[in-house]
């Protein structure tokens, strides 16, 4: 092996390498790391950026069963929503999706919202139905919760299928939903505003039903008071 | 640190020299990086829940391992002593977030599964390890055998884990169910208290299987 030699008693220490060599070597070492992680990133950010806009596509069109195709709007700020242009970067923006085979009749608004979970931030996208008013479809689109337990809020078909027709009504009002959406435990759902939990996952379950029944509160009047611009818009 | 040194007794097979293939073997069982020197062991016991995970987990670590072997064996000679850490490091870092970026592009649902523990992959001592007592002592060729070596018994490892785990904790192989639906799974294996019983019972059956190995050579020689 190409050991240097161990230096013990008898022999004189070793030559201490100047500094300019120790700041040269790591420079170059440094130089060639940033060379290689720059390459990388430009090889790849346009792919990962596509497979992001691809999962957030999927994703919608996964939440509005029946739509084939989507268009984003934003509000305005006066209480109304507008279509967002090609170059905008707005806030918040609504995907309202669209069924080309059927005249291009609204299917429904998926929305995305957030809240605390288990570990660290839930991210969801969920389909709004503004025609019978109900939750159609919810997907997971980032978290952190506890692998094979908490996690189970994105795979579990028994727990996924509380949205596929989730009640959300808006009372006579059109400001307040009739029914609070509640977490009831595994099994005992027995009314369509009713969430079943999942046994060993109740905090992340919770965070769910916490997060759809804040984000419908304040967003479900605004598409209702905004239908029709939604229903021209395609 | 386990090296050819120390556990290259004088028993009668091994006198000359070690050839490129006991480099290469040695890191898939004589020296195998988990079950034998007990490196790495943060990965070994988060991420090993599923068999995807175990696999992928091990495949980034293999290239990580040996992409900065090649480096740290191809700049040993320039490398002063005094900065040897800081540029492994440096460099092992490097390939790190590569793999981070590669897998973002290749799969986001892996990524997302598997979370900060790459990164973590920075600290795994098995890389510095293998690094600091073998690539940076040995040629190019030598140090990619080791690290292959080394990368393979550590996905090995990693994959006899998530295996169990998976199997008994979710009653699936790979997403695939194994023992039908009524199959009650036993949650504790997911948890990372099971990751201490599957690793315990593994090491239990490894050195096991060690002294049992030690006592016969003992018999016949």
């Amino acid at each position: 092996m190409a050991d240097p030699p161990k230096t013990s008693f008898p022999f004189p220490p070793p030559e201490q390498p100047s500094s300019v060599k120790m700041i040269a070597v790591m420079g170059s070492v440094g130089l060639i790391a940033s060379v290689l992680l720059v390459a990388t990133f430009q090889l790849t950010s346009p792919q990962i950026a596509r497979n992001k806009q691809a999962q957030l596509e999927a994703a919608v069109l996964e939440v509005l069963p029946g739509a084939t195709y989507f268009k984003p709007f934003s509000p305005t700020g006066d209480g109304g929503l507008a279509a967002v242009s090609e170059d905008d970067t707005p806030d918040f923006t609504f995907y309202v999706g669209y069924d080309s085979l059927n005249a291009n009749a609204l299917v429904g608004v998926a929305i995305e919202a957030q809240g605390q979970g288990y570990a660290d931030v839930i991210r969801i996208l969920y389909g709004y139905d503004p025609a019978c008013e109900c939750v159609v479809g919810m997907k997971v689109l980032e978290s952190k919760e506890t692998p094979g337990l908490g996690d189970k809020i994105a795979k579990d078909p028994a727990f996924l299928s509380n949205f596929e027709a989730l009640d959300v009504k808006l009372g006579p009002d059109g400001e307040t939903l009739v029914n609070e959406v509640v977490l009831v435990k595994q099994g005992t759902k027995t009314e369509a505003w009713q969430i079943d939990a999942i046994t060993g996952a109740t905090i992340s379950s919770q965070a769910i039903t916490d997060i759809i029944w804040s984000s419908t509160q304040v967003l479900l009047p605004l598409i209702q008071t905004n239908l029709t611009t939604l229903q021209e818009g395609s | 640190m386990t090296t050819q040194e120390e556990t290259a007794t004088p028993l009668p097979p091994r006198s000359e020299p070690p050839s490129d293939m006991d480099t290469f073997i040695k890191g898939l069982w004589r020296d195998n990086p988990v079950f034998v020197q007990v490196l790495g062991m943060c990965p070994v016991l988060a991420v090993t829940n599923t068999v995807i995970n175990s696999v992928v987990m091990g495949l980034a670590t293999t290239f990580v391992l040996l992409m900065s072997s090649i480096f740290v064996s191809l700049f040993r000679k320039v490398i002063p002593k005094q900065v040897r850490i800081a540029s492994f490091i440096l460099i092992i870092a490097t390939f790190v977030t590569m793999a981070d970026y590669v897998i973002q592009a290749v799969s986001l649902e892996v990524h997302q599964s598997l979370g900060a523990f790459i990164s973590l992959i920075v600290v795994n001592c098995l890389i510095l390890g293998r690094a600091e007592a073998f690539s940076s002592k040995n040629t190019v060729g030598k140090s990619m055998l080791d690290a292959v070596g080394m990368g393979v018994g550590f996905t090995f490892s990693l994959l006899c884990l998530g295996v169990v785990r998976e199997v008994l904790g979710n009653g699936t192989f790979a997403g695939i169910s194994v023992f039908g639906p009524s199959f009650e799974p036993w949650v504790v294996m997911i948890l990372p208290g099971g990751a201490f019983f599957v690793l315990g019972a593994w090491l239990l059956l490894f050195n096991w299987m060690r002294e049992r190995k030690k006592q016969q050579e003992e018999v016949f020689a």
